[in-house]
Order: structure tokens, then sequence, then C-alpha cells
């Protein structure tokens, strides 16, 4: 087994009595003393820390091109609008394949003379080579390894960030920003995968630690581990990579059509032009037969990414999967998302989770599970 | 009270033994929201996965530690589950049982050995 990479935190991680666990390549917390219930409910209601320092931090930029230049090739990899990306404004995108599957998710900002964008840890890589291999030469795409990422979520999370960074107020969701700490430039956005109001901080590893620990020497701020980032996320309908999404299932399947801007539709100013358009054009005119859904399993037990779905309670007729599946601490209940094919399921169906050889009834129902808060004036 | 390798204790209650899980065990396995006991008057072997243990994070299974017959469960652990957590060794006892060969709790380990055997 290859040896686990470490963040710049993990020092401060085992000083804080984290349980960690293998992911992505990286040795992260899985929760701290805390645990993964009363983490999930301290963010909700107060705030919380994230190392998040595995994702890949990917800058984008040119020295004989425009912004404008830049943006018009980004969008023949991005089904999404980029060109009209304000400057200091982040955007939720994808890459798809050929065939309209998702390489992976993303964040992209448009920081004035580069972009800036945050991918998956588990697909750094693969990533960093398909931009590479997929843009003009003339275009520089470097995965930077030199700096952290941490994000501060939860309603108490601007009051705790501003009292060591400055004034806050004035960013919105999805707003960037540079702040200076200790004479470096932290890259702070509004944004998170928690649902909830917060931000993402990219800062230099050498001041990571000394931050981070100013941070959580404020009140109400604790620190969070994977395991409650995983049921914040899911509370919120959000998809994680590799179980909620792959190169198999397009956008369009994954509900995630809202991301794909007018301007690029059919019929848009900039229609097409991208990678997997033909399925995922079409997909957005005929709807395809199979979606993610959100499920409640009826009883007590969580059903979890891999449980298969049927419309009888003896495994005949195979009608989809469960991609992530857990205990939503806010609603005190088994929560899941999956994926139902339509060619073999109709709405009125009954639908039962394979668990242990036993089949365990489920009721569909609409996401997100609980609201998101974001802070939009 | 007498403990096995897989984090149960075991204590003799008449004729039958209360089993339940040591603080140890319900620490790893986290924020425990899902218990599901074996049926009573079934006969159960030695480390036949018998209860089954969902954190927010994972499925564990719970293996009988002797043979015998489940004789009652502990239906309150089933309808609260985070007992296991509160007071693993206490209220939140699983099942009771009565073993086959009740001189086979003596091949378990005594709480000196248990706290050795997780240091």
């Amino acid at each position: 087994m290859n040896k686990l990479n470490r963040t710049a935190l993990y020092d401060l991680h085992r000083s804080l009595g984290a349980k960690s666990i293998p992911f992505a390549g990286y040795e992260m917390p899985v929760n701290y003393p805390l645990g993964i219930m009363k983490e999930h409910l301290y963010c909700r209601k107060s705030a919380g820390l994230f190392d998040v320092s595995h994702m890949g931090q990917l800058i984008i930029r040119s020295a004989t091109q425009s912004m404008q230049s830049i943006a018009t090739e980004l969008e023949k990899l991005l089904p999404i609008d980029i060109l009209g990306l304000g400057e200091d404004r982040q955007r939720y995108g994808f890459l798809p394949n050929r065939q309209g599957g998702i390489i992976d998710d993303l964040m992209i900002s448009n920081r004035g003379d580069h972009f800036f964008v945050v991918i998956n840890a588990s697909r750094k890589e693969i990533d960093f080579k398909y931009f590479k291999e997929n843009i003009s030469k003339e275009i520089d795409v470097e995965l930077i390894s030199t700096r952290s990422l941490i994000a501060i979520q939860g309603p108490k999370s601007e009051k705790i960030l501003s009292s060591q960074i400055g004034e806050l107020s004035s960013l919105n969701y999805l707003d960037v920003k540079n702040f200076t700490y200790n004479g470096e430039i932290l890259w702070v956005s509004r944004s998170g995968y928690t649902g909830q109001d917060g931000f993402e901080i990219s800062i230099p590893n050498s001041l990571c630690e000394v931050f981070c620990k100013s941070i959580l020497e404020q009140k109400g701020i604790e620190p969070i581990g994977l395991g409650a980032r995983d049921t914040l996320r899911l509370e919120c309908g959000l998809c994680l990579y590799g179980q909620d999404l792959n190169e198999t299932i397009t956008p369009i399947e994954a509900g995630l059509k809202w991301a794909i801007q007018k301007v690029r539709r059919t019929g848009g100013e900039r229609e097409g032009g991208f990678t997997g358009q033909e399925k995922i054009l079409a997909q957005i005119d005929t709807p395809p037969s199979f979606k993610r859904e959100a499920f409640f399993p009826d009883g007590k037990a969580p059903l979890r990414s891999g449980t298969k779905l049927f419309s009888d309670d003896s495994g005949k007729n195979e009608i989809g999967l469960i991609t992530s599946g857990s205990y939503s601490p806010t609603l005190e209940r088994p929560i899941s998302m999956g994926y139902l094919n339509y060619t073999k399921f109709k709405v009125g169906d009954p639908i039962f989770g394979e668990l242990r050889t036993k089949f365990f009834p489920i009721k569909r129902t609409k996401l997100p599970f609980v609201p998101t808060s974001f802070k939009r004036n | 009270m007498k403990f096995t390798e897989e984090h149960e204790w075991l204590e003799l209650d008449g004729d039958t033994v209360k089993v339940g899980i040591t603080e140890y065990a319900a620490e790893q396995l986290g924020d425990i929201v899902f218990v599901e006991l074996p049926d009573v008057g079934i006969s159960v072997t030695k480390g036949q996965e018998i209860v089954v243990i969902e954190s927010v994070k994972a499925a564990s299974d719970i293996l009988a530690p002797l043979d015998g017959e489940i004789t009652e469960i502990n239906d309150a652990i089933v309808d609260d589950p985070s007992m296991v957590n509160n007071d693993p060794t206490g209220e939140a006892w699983f099942f009771k049982m009565s073993l086959k060969n009740q001189s086979e709790l003596d091949g378990l380990m005594s709480e000196d050995e248990y706290k050795k055997h997780i240091e």
C-alpha cells in the first residue's frame, strides 16, 4: 500500500484527537472526539472548520491569451457559462466526457487574470491531465501543492472568520475576494459543500496551522471531520463524486441541469460546443429514463451506497441503486439518494431496498432533505 | 463480568448471561443509530453474527460470544439506539442467553485482562 499523504494540518488533527481514515490517498480526520452526530449539529447551528486540503486547486492562465480567450477555450470542456462569469465570481460546473458522463464536478472562479478551479481529491491527476491535453497550448494549467484549503461553514462562520481576516459582509454567496493574513494572500470564496452559509479559504501551507488554531480559539466553532461533511452535504442533496456521480452518469441524469445555463443549451447564444454535448443537449430536450432521486427508508436502518432497489419485496424487478445513504442528524432518520430506472419503475410503484437479504420499504421524496441557507442579497 | 476479544461483556444473571458491548466498543463505533437484535428462542453458535449495529458512518456485526440459546432481548435499545453510547454496560444490554456449557465462561477474559487487551 502506498504511503498516505498528509495535509499541513496533520499535527493539529492529531492534537485535537481526530480519528483518521484513508480518503483519496490522504490520511484525513473522519471525526474528532465530539463525534459525527454532534459535529454535524454544531455546524448547522453554529460553525465548523473543515480541512479540505486534499482537494485539488488548479490555476488556469495564459501569458499570451486574454481571459476571454481562456473562457472560450474552457467552454469547449465545460457546459457552463464561463464567458459570463464575472470577475471574482464562482460557479459550480463539471467536465463531461464524450459520452456525456462526468469526469469530475468542480467549482470555478474568475480571478481577473486567471481562473481558479477546485476539484475532487480522487480526480486531481485525471482532471489535471485532461485539462492539459484538451486545452490550447497557449494556456497554462497548474496543479498547486503549496496551498491548503480550509472550509468554515455554518451560521456563525462570517462572524468568526471576519474576526481574523476582516469584514466579510460585502461578500455574497459565490463571491470571491483576496484577504491579507500575516503578510500572505488568502483566496476566500463564500461557498462550501454543507448547504449552509460559509467560506472556503485557500491559504499558503506555511500559514495554515497558525490560521486554523486562531480560528478554533474563537467561540462557536469546532473542527469537523469528513464523516459530518458527508452527512451535511447529503442532507442538502449535494452529490459526492465517485458515489452519486461518475463517468457513466450524465449531468441531466444526476439532476444537475440547473448548472447548465440557458446560454449553453439548445437555442442559447452559445449553444453546445462542449464535449459530450450530443447526449447532454438531447437529454435536456427529452428527459432520461434514469434519474437521481431522494429516498426516505421507512424504518430506522440507513440504506447506504450500493443498496439495490426493487419494486417488489423478493428481489425480482431491480429498478435502481442507492448511491449515498446515511442517518440524518437534523431529521433524526435515515435518508438516501440514488438512481431510479424509469423503464422499470413508474411513479406509484412500491420501492424496496435490499439489505442483509431483507427488503426494506422506501418512499420517494424531494431534494433537498434539509433546506439550504446561503447568503444571497 | 467477563469479556470477549470482540468487545462484548457477559454477566451471569441467574441461569442466563446478559450480553452487551463495552464502552471501548461503543466509543469506537461512534453514534449508534440502529440496532437489530436476534429472535428470542433461536440457538446460536459462538462467532455467529446475531446483532447488527449501524452507526452514522457504517454497519457492524456483533457475534454470539458462546454457544447457547437467546432467552430475552432488550427492545429499549432498538427504540433508542443512542442508549448504547450512553450506558453500554448498564441499561443498554443487548440480549440474554442460556449457555450450552456454562463453564465456557471461565475461558473468557477478566476485566483486567480485557483492559490490557484494548491498550
